[in-house]
């Protein structure tokens, strides 16, 4: 099968690639671009591990094709981080011991900043529905929550 | 140097404060790089062909029209991994699980396996394999696997523990019996007698990063293996055996690993990219999906109990006994015994008994799960416990402590306990707040207790300090939940110096000796106690320099909040030298400075814990709801107190999903019909509350600073909290795991029907 050409944004720079049409998105950062921030946890959008978004709407990374990424923007973990300085989720996820292993940390850094960017001042039941979909299994989301809300004032006090 | 590991009550600066993990911004970032982020020049894909079948004799493999695709560069069967075990039956079973051997044994048990070009090539390869197999009768559940007539799963086997030996082959493994004393005679001088059957469904561990590796063998038979794995050091010792490799000559380098909580301690696919590299002579990189993940690694048991505990009026146990049988897939182990051993380690009991079955069925091989076996055996005992409380009318929590075990009890399972935490543990739960919070409608309370042994071995670790007065820790225990953190805080109190100084590494197998796998909760007890003694000796060497130095004895040193310091009145002109000052001169005053240390960190001090839960439970649906949970455990010491929070809520949640969804579903084909996060579901986020916390430190005697291992012992009390919770929110009593809505609902049902029948 012949490869398709893609032109996209990625992070906020300008790339190129060839891909399989069978070849997710997922495949397309790891393989290709050396973007391995993503994990593969289920690769049937079940676990959130490959959380990127896609022109800003949260999307599971192993359900959208690399072909679809065309003309579109897409962020991912390696994106966060803002002039160099790492974002208020990445610092409060370490401040609150957010993460144990690490391996669903991109995945929910990636999800709850698609949520602060609707929802800047989330209570404790939107933070648990948003973070829904991604599964950690060594910290009983304790401190995960505890993080993203410490972020949440931390992003609308930089605001004001 | 000899090192004491005894306890002395030191008074400490850092240890116990909460500094950020070094790894942090790693991860954060996503440049941490774990098992399926590693790439090698030429590297190929490799896949696995599994059986589709639950039991099946193997009677001829084809690969020639898959070896013939454009692409694939090697394809392996167990024709190319010959038995070189030499009688090493374990390690054949391990050689026979990555591969079978004639026969499946299980759904997903491995046949045969490709390295091709890219993912689809190799994909592609595997379905122009043709495996003929005569299908044969299986078994999957415990008690019918040990019927006379059941399907024999391992031919061979003959069971252990019983008089006279048996001549024929059985499903049961082995049978081991703990205890002491006259249970019938203890239970003939009981006023309550209460006796149940219990069951519990099969679960896996569920870390979130599936078994990945990168396999390089050469034709000069060295190799070097990248992989997500507890215990690099086991996983190079079997490796090498399995494909008769020099030890020496095979690298292991642990990953970053995405969860573990025991499934990483065996080898599954690593045999075979390392077999597939050395055949295609070339990189091979290896990566399960997650359906893999779920049919062919290592869950834990499914099993089958009953508990018998009898009583007098005023609360004092006078027999218990248990009787345990536990799956342990398609390879004998010893996860019945484990069973037998915890049941009743929780209590000071004079008359005794535990009967542990190890049965054979057509399911994967099972690996250990956080505390292995001991969650379900507590879960019987402690559903009973509580049937007893309310049979002499007696609080569930007095009971217990009436009947907690203490120092110097004899434990069923052998040892005379020292200093334990099972009574501190139930007497914080009797004071908690949560205890007397008000419940609301179809609410329920429930708590347990529960029990881990912990676990030492042999650990090795390297400390060396720079010319700048920072210090490179190395360690051979895998980093599972932010231990080097901890470790860090250790060497730094040690050496006194800030925090920030120290950096501590996961080293490869090349760069210290042998490590046992990071199992057993053993992290931070045993490598924080080398490290201890590692720290110690790089002392010496200071405190030596010190002395060449000023030119005095080295008695006349003395190592003080991070310097040398000149003893006696005539030294008195000699200011201090500070590990900084030391470390700079150090290429003129003999070299490097470092401190090694080897041990077997013997004397793992038990844990216990107490668990309190809320959970609601809607009578029309039964759905459950967890409302409120609190942890109590005891730590010995706790080093990093947010890492051990992390585990204690960690394995609550765990056990949480266990109790109440967790399950593998088997059809009558025998083939696994849930392999996947969406069919088996494991808590997410909404599902849970918050999950309190209390830390106990009662200082085990064995460490020098108290420690006992934290990461297992909290997933033991949370299948039996939550079933008495359920059962006393829905007024009926729940005997099976997972307490998911249909079985509720079923109990809530037939409870009824047989009220309105009596």
């Amino acid at each position: 099968m012949s490869g398709i050409h893609v032109a996209t944004t990625i992070n906020g720079d300008a790339v190129e690639y060839v891909c399989d049409p069978r070849e997710t998105l997922l495949d397309v950062l790891r393989n290709r671009l050396g973007l391995t921030g993503a994990k593969e946890g289920c690769g049937t959008g079940d676990c959130g591990a490959c959380s990127v978004t896609l022109d800003g709407r949260l999307v599971c990374a192993c359900l959208v094709l690399g072909a679809e990424a065309q003309g579109r923007e897409v962020t991912t973990v390696e994106g966060l981080s803002i002039d160099g300085a790492l974002h208020p989720l990445q610092t409060q996820f370490i401040a609150h011991a957010a993460l144990q292993c690490g391996i669903c940390t991109p995945g929910f850094l990636v999800a709850a900043k698609a949520l602060l960017d609707r929802n800047p001042d989330p209570n404790e039941q939107e933070i648990r529905y948003a973070l829904a979909g991604n599964l950690c299994r060594c910290t009983g989301y304790d401190k995960i929550v505890r993080a993203v809300s410490a972020a949440a004032k931390d992003v609308r006090k930089k605001q004001r | 140097m000899a090192h004491d590991t005894k306890f002395t009550n030191q008074e400490f600066k850092i240890v116990g404060t909460r500094p950020l993990r070094p790894d942090g911004v790693d991860k954060v970032t996503g440049r941490a790089k774990y098992g399926a982020d590693a790439f090698a020049p030429g590297q190929l894909v490799g896949v696995v062909l599994r059986s589709p079948h639950a039991h099946a004799k193997i009677k001829k493999i084809d690969t020639s029209k898959a070896e013939k695709l454009k692409g694939v560069k090697a394809v392996i069967t167990s024709a190319d991994l010959p038995d070189l075990t030499k009688g090493d039956r374990g390690m054949l079973d391990t050689l026979e699980n990555c591969m079978a051997r004639g026969r499946a044994l299980y759904d997903g048990h491995a046949v045969a396996a490709v390295a091709a070009i890219d993912a689809e090539t190799a994909r592609k390869a595997l379905k122009l394999i043709k495996v003929d197999y005569e299908i044969l009768p299986h078994v999957t559940d415990v008690d019918e696997a040990m019927k006379p007539g059941a399907p024999i799963v391992q031919p061979h086997v003959r069971t252990t523990g019983v008089e006279p030996k048996p001549t024929k082959a059985s499903n049961v493994s082995q049978v081991t019996e703990f205890g002491h004393g006259d249970v019938e005679a203890g239970f003939a001088r009981a006023d309550v007698v209460i006796e149940r059957s219990y069951k519990t469904e099969q679960t896996h561990q569920g870390y979130i990063e599936p078994h990945a590796c990168l396999a390089s063998v050469g034709p000069d038979g060295q190799g070097e293996l990248w992989v997500t794995t507890q215990g690099h050091f086991t996983f190079r010792t079997v490796c090498a055996t399995l494909l008769g490799m020099d030890i020496a000559k095979l690298k292991v380098t642990s990953s970053e690993i995405g969860g573990g909580f025991g499934g990483k301690t065996h080898v599954w696919v690593e045999p075979l990219a390392l077999a597939l590299s050395r055949k295609a002579n070339r990189p091979v990189k290896l990566v399960m999906t997650r359906d893999e993940v779920f049919r062919a690694t290592g869950p834990t048991c499914s099993t089958s109990i009953d508990v018998k505990i009898g009583a007098t009026k005023d609360g004092r146990i006078t027999a218990a006994k248990a009787t345990l049988r536990y799956q342990d897939g398609a390879f004998p182990s010893i996860w019945g015994m484990l069973g037998a051993m915890t049941s009743w380690a929780c209590y000071d009991l004079e008359n005794v008994k535990s009967i542990g079955y190890d049965v054979l069925v057509n399911r994967p091989k099972v690996a250990a799960y956080r505390a292995p076996s001991a969650p379900m055996a507590a879960f019987a005992v402690e559903s009973t416990m509580d049937l007893v409380a309310a049979e002499i009318g007696m609080d569930p929590v007095d009971f217990r402590i009436k009947n907690a075990a203490k120092e110097g009890t004899r434990a069923s399972y052998g040892p005379t306990y020292g200093p334990i935490g099972i009574g501190p543990t139930l007497q914080a739960a009797k004071n908690h707040p949560h205890m007397k919070a008000p419940l609301k409608k179809n609410q329920g309370r429930g708590m347990a207790c529960g029990f881990w042994f912990n676990f030492g071995g042999q650990t090795c670790t390297d400390l060396n300090i720079g010319t700048d007065g920072t210090v490179s820790l190395t360690v051979g225990t895998v980093d599972v939940g932010g231990a080097r953190a901890s470790l860090s805080l250790i060497a730094a109190e040690e050496l006194g110096i800030p925090y920030e100084r120290v950096k501590c590494t996961i080293g490869d197998t090349a760069s210290l000796g042998h490590n046992d796998t990071t199992e057993g909760s053993r992290g931070t007890f045993s490598s924080g106690m080398a490290t201890i003694f590692a720290a110690r000796n790089a002392i010496e060497v200071l405190k030596e320099r010190a002395a060449k130095t000023w030119d005095i004895d080295v008695a006349d040193v003395e190592w003080r909040n991070g310097s040398a310091v000149a003893l006696r009145a005539e030294h008195g002109n000699l200011n201090e030298l500070t590990l900084a000052e030391l470390a700079a001169a150090s290429p003129r005053t003999g070299g490097p400075i470092a401190g090694h240390n080897e041990v077997v960190a013997d004397g793992a001090g038990v844990s216990f814990a107490t668990h309190i839960c809320d959970i609601e439970v809607d009578p029309e649906t039964g759905k459950t709801q967890v409302i409120r949970y609190t942890v109590i455990q005891d730590a010995g010491k706790a080093i990093h107190p947010d890492y051990v929070e992390g585990q204690f809520q960690g394995a609550a949640a765990q056990g949480i999903g266990w109790a109440l969804n967790e399950e593998y579903v088997y059809g009558a084909d025998g083939r696994l019909q849930n392999a996947g996060f969406l069919d088996y579901r494991i808590p997410v986020c909404s599902d849970l509350p918050f999950i309190d916390t209390q830390i106990l430190e009662i200082p085990n005697p064995n460490h020098p600073y108290g420690v006992r291992g934290v990461g297992e012992t909290s997933i033991v009390p949370p299948l039996a909290a939550i079933a008495n919770a359920v059962s006393n929110a829905a007024g009926v009593r729940m005997t099976h795991i997972p307490m998911s809505p249909p079985r509720i609902l079923k109990a809530i049902k037939t409870a009824q029907r047989e009220r309105t029948a009596g």
